[in-house]
């Protein structure tokens, strides 16, 4: 090939890669274009620690700290639960698992990751619902599930990233196996822990599908775990489809509140990946 | 039944660890939580399967969808032309930016860093924001309406840095003889991608598109307001379509049909099931085949 195909050719590589820097442009643009109006004329304070959130009232309310409180409450419950058994079995996965039967469970980890949001809601709906009710408790702990494979996988490469002659070392000392690997190659890679717990903030938080199937929804400030609420996510998905005005402004403003969130996760995130040797 | 799994782990822990009783505590709690893992994977896809399976007709596979019968058959067939146009736009798009930043880019680039930057919080942001902005964007400002066009134009820029990155660890996990080879019998650096690296780099590549597919085919949240909820075959792709996974959350949200419900929650967890092996599998033969150089 030529030397004019290898320019063009270079160009079109380099025109390519520009793509996810536009669309992220495109992206902040269209969000914030659509949101911060509505933003504007409903008032940031009413807005973001307003507690009524009534859109079709007269005269209408839209206040989101009930859904900020939402997804805050449903999101810690999620890491309560998640974080000790995801952190615990990439333990076991890196240090304890025996050869044989590490082929039959890090597949599964993967396939955890995998399934569906709708197919955990689903089964949210039909497992956890009957027992817990639509309450903040039942997303908790279903959110809690999804995010094992993310905090499995990330702990599981932290701990590994670990260098050998750390638990050789505590070993030779005269620690035993779990002595070795809870008090000094955990806290080696704990950076990496970090990051990963960090990473499942991001995914519980974002959750849509799976929450709005188990959690009630209910509009208002949480009251108690037994209780529903809603998130920021499912905010958006149950009323986008009827709104209107200033309620469908107010939503995309919602939609941006949680952008901005994500945007401080991912932060927070690649700024704990860059300390991780 | 707690009782007796409990037992069970206090056995084996027994058998792992003799003498020391902290030893034995840690390796307790470790055992427990991998296994509480696993015993979720397990309860969930036997629940699922076990409800499901016996509803599984075939009546459910149809050609159209009405409201007495909820057939699957438009859904399944609208999952695959949503993934097909989605995959047609990122695939290209994603392997020739991975090019660009494994062979073209020099180190310290400004525009490379911010590359890096902007994928890593394309990959962070939750599908519904990206199905505010495909609304916002494809529905209303270029006026497509909902449409399977619009719903694989938003999950195309979705699943663009999960092909982007595979793509780009394949390229570099090609060894750099290869193309040093190509280099020295005088080829031009456009035939040495095109004929060295990107062959060799195929099997991870392909790994990383079927994982994205997986991605698409479990998408809800993205596409309800950019694809909408239409449960038949799309006519043309600008008119609105629902995927399987959008199809099975109406379903379970009308709540009518619990049974149908099951039927399709097997299906989707087969389908995704399916992927998934299909994607390691090949990543698998990948790694192996670059074992064997060494």
């Amino acid at each position: 090939m030529n030397k004019t195909g290898e320019k063009i050719m270079s160009g079109v590589f380099f025109t390519c890669a520009l793509v996810s820097i536009f669309a992220v442009g495109l992206i902040c643009f269209f969000l914030l274009a659509n949101g911060i109006p509505g933003i504007v004329k409903i008032g940031v304070f009413n807005f973001l620690a307003g507690k009524i959130w009534s859109p079709t009232d007269i005269p209408a309310a839209f206040g989101i700290l009930p859904m900020i409180t939402g997804s805050l409450y449903v999101t810690a419950g999620a890491i309560i639960i998640g974080v000790p058994v995801g952190v615990l079995s990439a333990i076991f996965l890196a240090r304890v698992c025996p050869r044989h039967l590490y082929k039959i469970v890090k597949p599964s980890v993967d396939l955890l990751a995998g399934i569906p949001s709708v197919v955990y809601g689903f089964f949210g709906m039909m497992t956890i619902v009957p027992l817990l009710g639509s309450s903040i408790l039942s997303a908790c702990l279903l959110l809690g599930i999804m995010i094992l494979p993310t905090i499995i996988s990330l702990t599981e490469s932290a701990v590994r990233a670990v260098p050998e002659q750390y638990y050789e070392g505590a070993s030779a000392l005269g620690a035993g196996h779990y002595r070795s690997i809870f008090f000094i190659v955990m806290p080696a890679a704990k950076s990496g822990i970090f990051a990963a717990v960090v990473l499942g903030i991001g995914r519980a938080i974002g959750e849509t599908m799976a929450v709005i199937m188990v959690a009630g929804n209910q509009a208002r400030m949480p009251v108690s775990l037994f209780q529903g609420v809603r998130t920021l996510t499912a905010n958006i998905v149950i009323e986008m489809g009827y709104a209107g005005d200033l309620h469908r402004e107010a939503l995309i403003a919602t939609g941006v509140v949680l952008f901005v969130f994500i945007l401080m996760i991912n932060l927070i995130f690649s700024s704990l990946k860059r300390r991780m040797p | 039944m707690i009782i007796l799994i409990g037992t069970l782990l206090f056995l084996i822990a027994l058998h792992l660890v003799k003498r020391n009783p902290s030893e034995r505590l840690m390796a307790l709690i470790t055992w427990t939580a991998a296994i509480l893992t696993i015993g979720t994977l397990l309860f969930l896809i036997a629940f699922i399967f076990v409800k499901g399976i016996p509803y599984i007709k075939l009546s459910l596979f149809s050609l159209t969808y009405n409201s007495e019968n909820v057939s699957l058959t438009p859904a399944l067939v609208s999952t695959f032309i949503i993934a097909f146009i989605a995959l047609a736009i990122a695939v290209p798009l994603g392997i020739s930016s991975a090019i660009y930043l494994t062979e073209y880019a020099r180190r310290g680039n400004k525009i490379v860093a911010l590359i890096r930057m902007t994928t890593e919080t394309l990959s962070g942001i939750p599908s519904i924001v990206y199905g505010l902005f495909g609304g916002l964007f494809f529905v209303v400002a270029l006026g497509w309406g909902y449409s399977a066009l619009a719903g694989a134009f938003t999950l195309a820029i979705m699943i663009l840095p999960l092909i982007m990155r595979s793509s780009e660890e394949a390229i570099k996990a090609v060894p750099d003889m290869y193309s040093e080879g190509s280099f020295g019998l005088g080829a031009g650096k456009l035939r040495t991608i095109f004929r060295i690296i990107l062959p060799s780099a195929m099997p991870g590549i392909l790994a990383g598109i079927i994982l994205s597919a997986g991605r698409i085919v479990g998408e809800t949240a993205a596409l309800i307001y950019t694809a909408g909820t239409v449960a038949q075959i799309p006519a043309t792709p600008m008119n609105s379509a629902r995927t399987l996974a959008v199809h099975m959350y109406s379903l379970s949200s009308e709540g009518l049909h619990s049974n149908e419900s099951y039927a399709t929650a097997v299906i989707l967890l087969v389908v995704t099931i399916l992927i998934n092996a299909v994607s390691v599998r090949i990543a698998k033969k990948f790694g192996d085949a670059n074992h064997e150089l060494f």
